[in-house]
């Protein structure tokens, strides 16, 4: 819905303000009280040490590296949890059979599999891709199943009676729009996690690239200006993407529902 | 052709836990004729709602059966269409693509089925709002949107449970003279339920009177008002009242 960032900075003045005030208090901290750019470097630090990464292209490779991991973690968490989800939310035994497995491995920190990620994927960018997925994967399964068990009865009926009873044309045609406003919810929480996992992932050294890495590196070379620009560009780039599913999601997908659903 | 056959339907819900049994209908027959218009009218909890779901094949009968053109119902069939007391158009669809959504099922392009629905949409007085969610209609709007997804199937029977229960008085009024006058040019058979006696008088040809559970046929009354009906005039009265007088010996025998 907010998608043009411009124009809310024209039309909210007082949310703009607010935000120059604090980079102004920023500013003033940095070089007049803390004096240290070990624990506080500036506002101007960063924005040099930001154009310093865009010269050098490293921003780009970065960025990049982060986001094919996140997309690797995506996909997968897709391809194995929406049909789960389904499985489990459509028919009973399914759900029996896999829901103790499920509950059991939910609660393991989705960081505690970077050491198997790193045995069995090596320091790929599958293995980034992995503890994405492992971070996504479950909010997809458990908001997939809540969607698809409580399809109202009356939409499942009223579409036998008008000749939708196979299994799969009630799956396709009612189940999946009518759970889709909680798939969705799910999606977005999943991005959430995902995206913490991504940096933590990057950083324990199951990459040699990305956003997260760099934080770490630039840590141990106490390089805190460039920690704290690879902080916003994770924090930017995060908003960004949220954004933007939003935006698709309520025009396109969900333009039945009266309102902001997710 | 729309003739039903209901012959000793009797259902029996057991509940697994305490093994005890409710006896929702019991030995209920009656035939419709083609292109009749009968209500199933009774005391609530007296079966009439069940009865109507095993005609459209959403529930199962333990004993008897019911036949439509002479052939036992075993499942849902687009033949019998069903309008529901709650609203249940899908709300991710538009209005047009709930009303074609018995054609796409039937393998019907969408394209083909737009252009085949627009009598039906004309119909029930639509046209403006083909094109808006069900969220944007009112609840006399969705249930016609709801008549019109059921008769584009061109069932032999509409069933019908209740479809005006949720609305107010005066659009329920509206929609039934607009439900009669869909009747008299699509000539289907219609198999009615309601709990009120008004509806019952004003619509149908026969109301089939029930009992209080266990479901039986109490009586089964001939309408015999000439169409289109008054819905004040004495003869409509007396009849209100003799059907009122039989539900209120259930309301004793309880």
């Amino acid at each position: 819905m907010n998608f043009n960032f411009i124009k809310t900075a024209e039309k909210k003045g007082i949310e703009a303000m607010s935000i120059i005030f604090a980079i102004a208090i920023w500013q003033f901290a940095a070089e007049w009280i803390v004096q240290n750019k070990l624990l506080l470097p500036s506002f101007y630090d960063v924005v040099l040490s930001f154009f310093a990464i865009i010269k050098s292209g490293l921003i780009f490779t970065d960025t990049l590296t982060s986001l094919l991991h996140f997309a690797i973690g995506i996909a997968a968490a897709f391809a194995v949890g929406i049909p789960l989800g389904i499985a489990m939310g459509w028919f009973k035994a399914a759900n029996r059979a896999i829901d103790p497995i499920i509950e059991i491995l939910r609660p393991i920190p989705p960081l505690a599999w970077i050491p198997f990620a790193i045995v069995w994927f090596g320091l790929t960018h599958q293995s980034a891709g992995f503890v994405v997925f492992v971070g996504m994967v479950f909010p997809i399964i458990i908001n997939t199943y809540t969607g698809f068990n409580n399809v109202p009865k009356v939409h499942v009926e009223a579409a036998k009676v008008l000749g939708c009873t196979r299994n799969v044309d009630l799956i396709r045609y009612i189940a999946i729009p009518s759970a889709m406003p909680s798939i969705i919810a799910g999606i977005r929480i999943a991005m959430g996690v995902g995206w913490m996992c991504l940096v933590a992932a990057e950083m324990f050294g199951v990459s040699n690239k990305g956003l997260g890495y760099q934080i770490w590196h630039n840590y141990y070379l106490h390089r805190m200006d460039f920690v704290l620009v690879y902080m916003l560009l994770l924090g930017f780039i995060g908003l960004f993407i949220d954004r933007f599913f939003r935006y698709y999601v309520d025009t396109k997908l969900l333009r039945w529902k009266a309102g902001t659903v997710v | 052709m729309g003739r039903v056959s209901v012959k000793n339907v009797s259902r029996t819900f057991s509940k697994k836990e305490d093994k005890s049994e409710t006896r929702a209908l019991e030995n209920v027959s009656f035939d419709v004729e083609d292109g009749e218009f009968i209500c199933l009218l009774g005391p609530s909890g007296c079966g009439k709602t069940t009865l109507l779901r095993i005609a459209a094949g959403l529930e199962t009968q333990t004993s008897g059966e019911i036949l439509l053109n002479g052939v036992p119902i075993t499942g849902p069939d687009p033949k019998r269409g069903m309008v529901f007391q709650q609203y249940s158009l899908f709300p991710w669809r538009t209005v047009i693509d709930n009303i074609t959504f018995g054609l796409e099922m039937q393998g019907v392009k969408k394209s083909e089925a737009r252009k085949q629905v627009d009598k039906y949409i004309e119909l029930v007085g639509l046209e403006q709002f083909k094109n808006s969610y069900p969220y944007e209609l009112s609840g006399g709007m969705q249930q016609r949107a709801a008549i019109a997804r059921a008769l584009a199937n061109e069932p032999e029977v509409l069933l019908m449970d209740e479809p005006f229960g949720a609305l107010d008085a005066q659009t329920r009024n509206v929609l039934q003279d607009e439900l009669l006058k869909i009747w008299e040019q699509k000539h289907v058979t219609f198999l009615f339920v309601t709990h009120s006696v008004d509806e019952a008088v004003f619509l149908s040809d026969r109301i089939v009177v029930m009992t209080s559970r266990p479901g039986r046929i109490k009586e089964i009354i001939k309408v015999d008002l000439p169409r289109p009906r008054s819905r004040t005039s004495p003869e409509a009265n007396n009849l209100r009242d003799k059907v009122l007088k039989l539900l209120e010996e259930e309301r004793f025998n309880r």
